[in-house]
């Protein structure tokens, strides 16, 4: 879990001059950092804007946008609106939980790579189904297509990762407190 | 910093006649359908294939070098043949363009003027159409308030001003007083595009009778009805209008603040109209003493965080106030103790986009289009299963029969019409018998539907009706606040019994319960969430109950779209009798003699799909 920076919390709520009636702003700036909210911002918050902690909870938990549980680094967007409902959204999304071992209930995977959820329109209805990764839509969708999509995701992602493991690694090589300890 | 009238008519020539120069333009559709396709991609190649065949090219309008202006549009229309891109001075509409089409492009038309016809629009009997007005699609419509949106570039305030913009704000402001600004808007019939179709100048007059003191004006930005993008195609395609109307409505009603509450799922409108804000306030259009008059209003943006029922006013303001967006008893009405309790102005998108045409050209001319009771025009998305889904706005009282097979290119594939449903999750649905109904506000209501916001959506025989009654019923249980008992639990209900019926165990007094829990449901709702929910399931069971019936009698979804009454079979002309489905089967539900076809029976089969993959001889399939 990661560590909660709270000067950063602090950056945030300061710029909206502590104001109660920008609390659902506040909120989701500090979801665009953290990509959920942490339990700790809560009396943080309540006590630099003067709102109860159960109010501030209230106003997060009303709000389908806001989650207070962590979400995976890729976060995929099915749209079910009208529009790509009626061009079959719902077999791309059963395709994409069925792939990634998710469900309706079970939106992250356990390795926090992916989070699958529904989205009621994007505005792109011109294209349906729609679905976004990370913000980026793509149009036009199919199940084969989306799968194909979390293919290449997890492998660009294996990439950066064995990328960044060898240059750790080169790194840990040629520090000698790092090889002193290791010995 | 512009200090008078003056100073904007000074301003506003030096626009267009840079704008009467600049004769060549491209512009590159760059709504969230065609970014969604590739068009920023496309403009950057449109950028390199000017510069490598030597052509000078002007991105920023008024601030970059005289050159070929290459543009981001707003919504030009046609999504469904993203990326769209027009030229002009031809007006040739290109269509599917992609990064490897622009040097073709840039040779053939921006260097010789000659057109691209493998780019072009080519209707089904293989007639190519070379400019936008030639395609059937924009033929028969009246682009009064996206008359801008497509054909300038959106995220400039210069070439709104050359097209006109901030013409009616300049007239509000110096000609004319607030009781004669309310007159206009009052005479014009202007109704609300937010789905009521209250009349707008009723409200402005009740605002602007109130009490002197704080008032607000509040824009509803919100576009809940999945499957609906006219008013993000607005804010993202020509939001100086829209910012335009609401000052108009500031002045109007003496209110000098303005919030737009947009759709947390609409991005790129955020982003532009938080750039047309900083540039109009910068010319000062907006701030203090607008263009040196004693007038001053600003404007705000709160993005939404994912919920329907926040387009309803009440919870809409209570949201900008940062509370849970939860809707309240009326009276006392928003334009009372709207916005932090003071008089509010609350209208839609579109609605305010309306406001500068009727100032600028007046209430006669604004009603020449229209009925008599819906006046002007109207906006819809059409999406579904339809030839060219999109854009589009046509005049109030246009027959569904235009819209879907004139402007529509009629059914994709060539499939059969079902029924369209319009006004979304609060919408219902209408069928072939509708086809010369005319759609405004009035006529729709006389037939139990209602305009919404503007989504038509179509669907072909291919839709089951039941199945579409379900996900909107599923829509709105989740999206009720459950401030109120008839809603959170009423909606919970029938959205049980649906499920049921689609799922093969509907029974046979599910009909009239769903027909009770509604009537109920809608005579009691604390809302309009929870007063229209009902909606979809009634007209669905009017109009189509037969499907309805089917599904509970029969346990049959005559669409092929109800998983859960997909039955399993043997297909007894490839069953060759080896009797391992039998075996495999954990529900002893496939009985049969040996090198005999094997039946299934459908009473005991748990629908697990072994003996779909284990017979060999494909023999065991799936249908309805
Ligand atoms: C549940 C619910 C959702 C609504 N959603 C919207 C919406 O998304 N956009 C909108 O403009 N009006 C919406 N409305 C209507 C607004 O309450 C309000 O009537 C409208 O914004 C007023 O503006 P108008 O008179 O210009 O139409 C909704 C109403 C209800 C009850
Ligand atoms: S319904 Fe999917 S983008 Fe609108």
């Amino acid at each position: 879990m990661p560590q909660v920076d709270l000067s950063l919390v602090d950056g945030i709520i300061d710029g909206h001059l502590g104001h109660p009636s920008a609390v659902i702003t506040i909120l989701q700036e500090i979801q665009e950092q953290y990509r959920y909210l942490p339990r700790e911002v809560f009396p943080r918050i309540s006590a630099k804007v003067g709102l109860s902690e159960a109010k501030v909870y209230s106003v997060a938990t009303f709000y389908e946008n806001f989650s207070l549980e962590p979400k995976g680094r890729v976060i995929i967007k099915v749209c079910d609106g009208t529009a790509c409902h009626v061009r079959r959204s719902l077999p791309i999304l059963s395709r994409l939980q069925k792939e990634l071992n998710l469900t309706d209930g079970k939106v992250t995977t356990e390795d926090l790579l992916f989070t699958v959820e529904t989205v009621a329109c994007l505005g792109a209805c011109g294209l349906a189904p729609v679905l976004t990764v990370s913000g980026q839509a793509h149009p036009a969708m199919t199940p084969d297509k989306a799968a194909d999509l979390i293919k290449a995701i997890r492998e660009t992602e294996l990439k950066t990762a064995a990328a960044l493991a060898s240059e750790h690694s080169a790194l840990r090589s040629n520090d000698p407190s790092t090889n002193a300890v290791g010995n | 910093m512009l200090k008078s009238r003056a100073q904007l008519i000074d301003l506003r020539e030096k626009c267009r006649s840079q704008a009467a120069d600049q004769v060549r333009r491209i512009l590159v559709c760059s709504g969230t359908g065609c970014v969604a396709s590739g068009a920023s991609e496309v403009y950057e190649a449109f950028k390199t294939a000017l510069a490598e065949a030597g052509i000078a090219c002007s991105v920023k309008f008024m601030e970059d070098e005289p050159g070929v202006g290459l543009k981001k549009s707003g919504c030009q229309g046609l999504c469904e043949k993203a990326v769209l891109v027009k030229v002009e001075p031809e007006g040739f509409q290109y269509i599917r363009v992609t990064p490897q089409d622009c040097e073709e492009i840039v040779r053939e038309t921006i260097q010789r003027g000659r057109h691209v016809a493998r780019l072009a629009f080519t209707d089904s009997s293989g007639n190519i159409h070379k400019t936008a007005a030639d395609i059937p699609f924009f033929k028969k419509q009246k682009r009064l308030v996206l008359s801008r949106c497509g054909n300038i570039a959106s995220d400039s305030i210069y070439e709104s001003l050359a097209a006109g913009g901030y013409q009616a704000l300049e007239k509000a402001l110096f000609e004319m007083t607030s009781q004669e600004i309310i007159d206009q808007v009052s005479r014009s019939g202007l109704r609300g595009r937010g789905g009521g179709g209250f009349p707008t100048g009723v409200k402005w007059k009740q605002v602007g009778a109130q009490k002197p003191g704080k008032k607000y004006v509040v824009c509803n930005g919100d576009e809940g009805d999945p499957g609906a993008f006219m008013d993000c195609s607005v804010m993202e395609g020509d939001p100086h209008r829209m910012l335009e109307g609401m000052i108009i409505a500031g002045l109007a009603c003496g209110a000098d603040e303005g919030y737009i509450y947009v759709r947390a799922e609409y991005p790129l409108a955020v982003a532009r109209l938080k750039m047309a804000i900083n540039q109009a306030a910068n010319l000062g259009l907006l701030g203090q003493n607008i263009l040196g008059s004693d007038f001053s209003f600003q404007i705000k943006i709160n993005r939404g965080a994912g919920a329907f029922v926040c387009g309803e006013g009440s919870a809409l303001t209570g949201s900008i106030e940062g509370k849970r967006g939860m809707p309240r008893v009326k009276p006392p009405r928003t334009v009372e103790k709207g916005l932090f309790n003071r008089p509010t102005v609350l209208n839609n998108v579109e609605t305010f986009a309306n406001v500068p045409l009727i100032i600028e050209h007046g209430w006669e001319v604004y009603r020449q289009v229209g009925t008599e009771s819906s006046p002007g025009t109207k906006s819809f998305s059409i999406t579904g299963n339809i030839e060219n889904t999109g854009l589009i706005e046509v005049p109030m009282g246009m027959t569904l029969r235009e819209i879907i097979f004139d402007v529509g290119g009629g059914m994709k594939g060539g499939k059969k019409f079902k029924a369209v449903q319009i006004g979304g999750p609060s919408g219902a649905c209408l069928t072939e018998e509708h086809f010369d109904l005319k759609l405004d506000f009035d006529s729709l209501a006389q037939a139990g539907a209602m305009i919404g916001s503007g989504g038509l959506v179509v669907a072909d025989q291919d839709t089951c009706m039941v199945e579409l009654a379900r996900f909107f019923m599923g829509f709105t249980q989740r999206e009720s606040c459950g401030k109120c008992v008839p809603c959170r639990e009423g909606t919970k209900r029938m959205l049980m019994t649906l499920e049921r019926i689609v799922a093969g165990d509907g029974r046979p007094s599910d009909l009239d319960n769903l027909v009770d829990l509604a009537d109920t449901i809608k005579a009691t709702a604390l809302c309009g969430l929870g007063k229209t929910a009902p909606s979809p399931v009634l007209s669905t069971i009017k109009n189509f109950r037969a499907e309805y019936l089917k599904h509970i009698v029969e346990r049959k979804c005559p669409s092929k779209t109800c998983e859960r009454l997909k039955v399993i079979f043997v297909d007894p002309s490839l069953c060759a009798g080896c009797a391992k489905c039998s075996k495999i089967c954990p529900a002893s539900a496939i009985t049969g003699k040996a090198k005999e076809p094997f039946k299934i029976d459908p009473a005991l089969c748990v629908k697990c799909g072994a003996c779909l993959s284990g017979c060999k001889y494909g023999a065991v399939k799936e249908g309805w």
